[in-house]
């Protein structure tokens, strides 16, 4: 699994083996976003409120009055979850209660798209919460529409032929609100997601984490290759894992040693594992690789400062 | 003292001690939270204000506060009402106990910012306490009462109250504060207990509900607006005793006994239709007023029994449902099963003076005499569309 790219190693041992997230839940078989949930409440622990907007967790967590989680999560309309953490943050201070994780669970649609304007009031107000945006780079809930965080050639629901434009950066949008912390993740690299969120833990302020998450049905693979597709999406150089503390970038697990273009697998080991890509021609795909790489030099300038 | 409509919302809500207040800026709301944030920046008042980003986010910030227990407040208009809207629902199909003051005015196209009352009760299907303002001094009284009424356990519901664009919020008049010691009894500290967030007794709210439960669960929202009727009552005879100020309750009644001819009017020119009511009566016309102050729950009984008997009802709507009518003239005719005569005036701030209230009475009168059906009519309107004062 490579360097976590945290000091003072946080390894699988230190997971708990308490879970917060029962087994029972509606999620999809092979769904990288409910195992990512799964390793993301054992590290935040049982003092955490969950606000989750319309996206595919609302489905998960199953039919009222059951529920799979041993946290609190309280759900919001899709645009709202930012200015809804916000508010719940702001009546546990007044109450003196300090010691309560406030975690937005959001889809990619409900934080790129509709949901980025409270997500922005909020980081520049600096609402002391973490925001966690799993991205399944779509509307997978309402069965694979084409997001802003859907990438380029991605075939969706409502492009048939694959998305013509690129991926909407929201890491890049976040970093210029000079929020203390934002990180991208896979739910692949559970280690490496755990750390970030340990560190985003450690911090105050609005933190934000972008963490991948394959989707089976939507992306079209079979459910037992999602960890597999997530490795791949980050091997090829198509996910990059960093983080950044609004001082320093850097490259983070596998990716730190994928700085030669070299090093990297070939995209197209990525694409052709899934369906999804499956339009995109040659000259699509050498689009691509172009957009990969200008985002490889935009991160490794963060990287040198 | 001397205050606006807006500044004595303002103190109500400091009065009342919300913990929570998220908001976002919008003519002619704008004192309200400007006063709020003074207050709570130079320490005389304990809590937080969320500036956020839109209404959208206001309703949202106040909701996330209320499930946690805590007394949230804010404050809107038009645009901002109707942005806000999602939420709007979220929190009276959640059961809420939010407090919010909407300034009402006139949506847009074309920009207007004057008074007219179709923005809050575009959100009377929401699950929310609807009360409609008549003065400065019934602002800073509905903003201490909406949070005991929206707090009462036999409630649980969120309230928000109306006062007129300019005529109330920028209109400065008397108004008296009531004592903190009094208003404290009357509206202890929050207890609370509605709270749905709580890491020491974990609950998933609002997560997906099938069919097989959506009806009881609206259903105990129906109940719940339905009984707010006489807490409403008994809060605002409650505050009549601390305040030594008549409180209207659901429906003020100006001589109604024995009138001929009834205005059903809400909002700030309910004191102009009062005004007609007393000029008419001088005349002879024997004339009365019955005031609307909650809209919703809608006091169907209350007005049933004001108009009982009257030769000719005439209501007075600042509002337009369009495809069916004035909208507390459809919610008359409903609950009285009379056809009333239903006048739309006022619209986009357009002026509505005692004499406009005292030609309507007239006409409704005349109207009923020559044994017309109930209908709507647009009073004032230019041109041959109708007929003017």
């Amino acid at each position: 699994m490579g360097d976590q790219g945290i000091t003072g190693t946080f390894t699988l041992r230190d997971l708990t083996d308490e879970e917060y997230l029962l087994p029972g839940n509606a999620a999809c078989p092979g769904c990288a976003a409910v195992l990512a949930m799964r390793i993301g409440l054992k590290v935040l622990g049982p003092r955490t409120v969950l606000v989750v907007p319309a996206c595919c967790m609302s489905v998960v967590q199953g039919y009222y009055p059951k529920t799979p989680s041993r946290v609190p999560i309280f759900n919001t309309a899709f645009a709202a979850s930012a200015a809804t953490a916000s508010g719940i943050r702001a009546a546990l201070e007044m109450k003196g209660i300090r010691d309560v994780n406030v975690v937005c669970w959001a889809g990619d649609g409900g934080t790129a798209d509709i949901g980025i304007q409270s997500l922005s009031g909020a980081a520049e107000r600096g609402d002391d919460l973490i925001y966690v945006c799993y991205d399944n780079e779509a509307y997978m809930n309402t069965g694979t529409q084409r997001s802003g965080s859907t990438p380029e050639g991605a075939r969706t629901t409502t492009t048939i032929t694959g998305k013509a434009e690129g991926k909407k950066d929201v890491p890049g949008i976040m970093m210029a609100h000079r929020i203390p912390y934002v990180a991208t993740a896979c739910a692949s690299y559970p280690l490496d997601f755990a750390n970030k969120l340990r560190r985003a833990i450690s911090m105050k302020g609005t933190r934000y984490i972008q963490l991948l998450s394959p989707c089976p049905p939507g992306w079209r693979y079979p459910a037992e290759k999602t960890i597999e597709v997530g490795k791949l999406a980050v091997e090829t150089g198509a996910w990059i894992l960093y983080e950044w503390t609004g001082r320093e970038c850097r490259l983070t697990g596998p990716s730190s040693g994928l700085v030669e273009r070299s090093k990297r697998r070939p995209l197209e080991e990525y694409l052709r594992i899934q369906g999804r890509f499956s339009n995109a021609d040659p000259s699509k795909i050498e689009d691509m690789k172009r957009r990969i790489d200008e985002e490889w030099e935009r991160i490794l300038a963060l990287c040198k400062g | 003292m001397i205050a606006t409509g807006n500044h004595a919302v303002a103190y109500g809500v400091k009065a009342a001690r919300a913990e929570i207040i998220a908001a976002y800026p919008i003519t002619p709301q704008t004192q309200i939270i400007e006063k709020l944030s003074e207050f709570i920046e130079k320490g005389e008042m304990r809590a937080k204000f969320l500036r956020v980003e839109s209404e959208h986010s206001a309703m949202a910030a106040c909701i996330g506060a209320s499930a946690c227990g805590a007394r949230a407040f804010t404050a809107t208009s038009s645009q901002g009402l109707l942005y806000m809207s999602e939420m709007v629902f979220w929190a009276g199909l959640g059961s809420f106990p939010v407090v919010m003051a909407v300034v009402t005015r006139t949506l847009a196209p074309p920009w207007s910012i004057w008074n007219e009352h179709t923005d809050m009760l575009s959100q009377r299907d929401a699950g929310w306490i609807l009360i409609m303002c008549e003065s400065v001094q019934e602002a800073y009284d509905a903003a201490i009462q909406a949070f005991r009424i929206a707090e009462d356990r036999r409630v649980r519901q969120p309230v928000m109250f109306g006062l007129d664009a300019f005529s109330l919020s920028h209109t400065s008049e008397r108004l008296d504060l009531i004592g903190q010691e009094e208003v404290e009894a009357f509206l202890p500290a929050p207890e609370g207990d509605w709270k749905v967030i709580d890491v020491q007794d974990p609950t998933t709210y609002g997560n997906m509900a099938g069919p097989e439960r959506m009806m009881e669960i609206r259903h105990s929202i129906m109940e719940r607006l339905r009984g707010s009727a006489s807490v409403i009552e008994e809060t605002a005879s409650e505050f009549s005793r601390i305040s030594g100020r008549e409180q209207a309750g659901l429906v003020e009644e100006y001589r109604t006994s024995g009138a001929e001819v009834i205005l059903v009017v809400a909002g700030a020119a309910s004191g102009d239709a009062k005004d007609a009511a007393d000029a008419l009566r001088d005349e002879g016309v024997r004339a009365g007023v019955a005031r609307l102050r909650v809209i919703r729950p809608f006091p169907a009984e209350r007005i049933r029994a004001a108009v009982q008997g009257c030769r000719a009802v005439a209501v007075v709507d600042r509002d337009y449902s369009f495809g069916s009518g004035g909208i507390i003239g459809r919610e008359v005719a409903s609950a009285t099963g009379i056809k009333p005569f239903s006048y739309i005036a006022g619209i986009g701030g357009c002026d509505l003076s005692v004499t406009d209230f005292a030609g309507i009475a007239r006409d409704a009168i005349s109207r009923a005499e020559s044994g017309e059906e109930g209908r709507e009519i647009w009073w004032g309107i230019k041109g041959s569309q109708g007929p003017s004062p």
